[in-house]
């Protein structure tokens, strides 16, 4: 759809656009798995790698968004054009708070630093972050493709997230309520869960950005929700 | 151990968006109508309900129909010999095609204001006197003047010419022309204004007046504005019709034509797509 304008040149604005989403797109992918990478190896450096590039996930936010105000501005576009450039300004909002989420992962790779070390409580983690990851990866592949089925698709699946997050949750308590000296790996296994639940998040407001793209209706039904973790009650071991 | 998960209670979907509210009431009823320009068939079989008190924008590419079709609404095309017209139009319950009609007394009901202002070589006051005198709108000196003063008022041009009544209407700016001239189609107390292009001679200023003034009259009278600037038909209009080769493609609401339009053929347009 972003062919065969009478202005070539608008025909360019948008393709620009769209390849400095699907650029921003793949970057942020990766941070989110190296991220998780880091956090399950304790990979200092590779933590350090990751707060360094989420600047380059602001810095093309920041080219998207100018773009998008400078193509509005030029071409006034109607219709199917102007949802190409709103949704390409939310997508881009949505991938660079992935960014800045990826980017707190890693920080708290550098804070373990030297901590007790526990798989069992890792693959947890581990095995959400591989959720979202194809989530993620799946609904930057719908907005390619501008499927609004394989969008939906994700939007669905939500719910699957939550529920891994909430039994996590439940999991790494009661970790903490074993043994005391579990709880700062714990806290921090928890925030970097929260941060790729939330990751999860972002990926179904894209999932709906792309049905408003393509069907040109605002997605009015409520998302799927089980993330009850805000009243699960874990009692204390006895 | 105790585990007490409560779900959460999820919210059924909510109800879908408010159908688009179709015109309450239809000032002007079209069913099928055809023009032809001698042997060329310039509109084809065009239906359309246009809504009372309402501005109604008219898009298309040149040569489309649009103006040939606005111009049905007053009969304009009657002073084309080559012209020929076929369908029924009403207003209200008035047939406009019958043949008993008068034509002058239609033409005060439906008011048209054109693309290039075209005020008479005449003052300012009697580009505005002209047509209720005539159509003996005024029963003495002071009804018209009150007439005059009323219409320019109602135009928004009152307080740049009130002191300037006796000076030629040539001699204003272009956007106080074209404010003349709805001030002289709005004199004769029309329900219905016909406007073809009326900004497309104006800077950006005057036609933001226009525009504004526009907005102001739909409270009382029914609109119709051609416009190739889709723009100004988004920005002035709550119903838009989309002409192409002739037919009307598309009618609805106009948030709904520029932004999820139906036709593939008005997408394309209001896109900038038409090879």
């Amino acid at each position: 759809m972003t062919d065969q304008h009478i202005l070539k040149a608008f025909d360019e604005d948008l393709r620009e656009l769209s390849s400095r989403l699907a650029e921003m797109g793949g970057l942020a992918e990766r941070l989110v798995a190296d991220s998780v990478d880091a956090l399950v190896k304790r990979d200092v450096l590779m933590a350090q790698r990751v707060i360094a590039a989420d600047d380059q996930v602001d810095a093309l936010q920041r080219d998207i968004e100018e773009k998008a105000i400078l193509t509005i501005t030029r071409r006034q576009p109607m219709a199917i054009d102007l949802r190409e450039i709103v949704s390409a300004l939310r997508i881009a909002n949505d991938l660079e708070r992935v960014g800045d989420l990826a980017k707190n992962t890693a920080k708290r790779v550098l804070a373990l630093d030297g901590e007790y070390q526990a798989q069992k409580q890792l693959r947890g983690v581990k095995h959400m972050a591989d959720m979202v990851l194809q989530r993620l990866k799946q609904v930057l592949d719908a907005y390619g493709a501008r499927d609004a089925e394989r969008a939906m698709d994700v939007w669905r699946r939500d719910g699957e997230v939550d529920a891994m997050y909430t039994s996590l949750f439940r999991e790494l308590l009661t970790y903490m309520m074993e043994d005391p000296r579990h709880i700062t790996l714990c806290i921090h296994l928890l925030f970097a869960a929260k941060n790729i639940e939330r990751i999860g998040d972002h990926a179904t407001n894209i999932a709906e950005t792309i049905y408003y793209l393509v069907v040109g209706e605002v997605l009015t039904e409520e998302r799927p929700k089980l993330d009850t973790t805000s009243i699960t009650k874990v009692s204390l071991p006895r | 151990m105790d585990v007490m998960v409560h779900p959460i209670k999820t919210p059924g979907p909510a109800s879908a968006a408010a159908a688009a509210a179709a015109p309450d009431s239809a000032k002007i009823i079209a069913r099928s109508v055809n023009v032809y320009y001698g042997d060329k068939h310039a509109l084809k079989d065009v239906s359309v309900d246009i809504p009372e008190r309402a501005v109604t924008a008219f898009i298309g590419p040149s040569g489309c129909g649009k103006s040939t079709f606005l111009r049905c609404i007053n009969r304009m095309n009657d002073t084309i010999p080559i012209a020929r017209v076929t369908g029924e139009i009403r207003i209200d319950d008035l047939d406009i095609y019958d043949s008993s009609l008068d034509v002058v007394q239609l033409r005060a009901r439906v008011g048209m204001v054109f693309q290039k202002p075209n005020p008479f070589p005449k003052s300012v006051y009697e580009n505005v006197a002209y047509g209720p005198r005539i159509h003996g709108h005024a029963r003495s000196k002071a009804e018209l003047e009150e007439i005059v003063e009323t219409s320019l008022k109602k135009a928004g041009l009152w307080e740049e010419v009130k002191d300037r009544l006796s000076d030629s209407g040539t001699g204003l700016s272009g956007g106080q022309q074209q404010r003349l001239c709805i001030a002289r189609a709005i004199a004769v107390s029309p329900e219905v204004i016909l406007m073809d292009e009326p900004c497309s001679a104006l800077d950006p200023i005057a036609t933001a007046r226009i525009e504004e003034l526009i907005d102001e009259l739909r409270a009382n009278y029914t609109i119709i504005i051609v416009t190739h600037s889709m723009q100004q038909a988004a920005r002035v209009s709550q119903r838009t019709a989309f002409f192409h080769l002739g037919v009307l493609v598309e009618e609805g609401p106009t948030e709904t034509i520029f932004t999820n339009p139906s036709d593939k053929r008005t997408l394309d347009y209001i896109t900038g797509r038409f090879g």
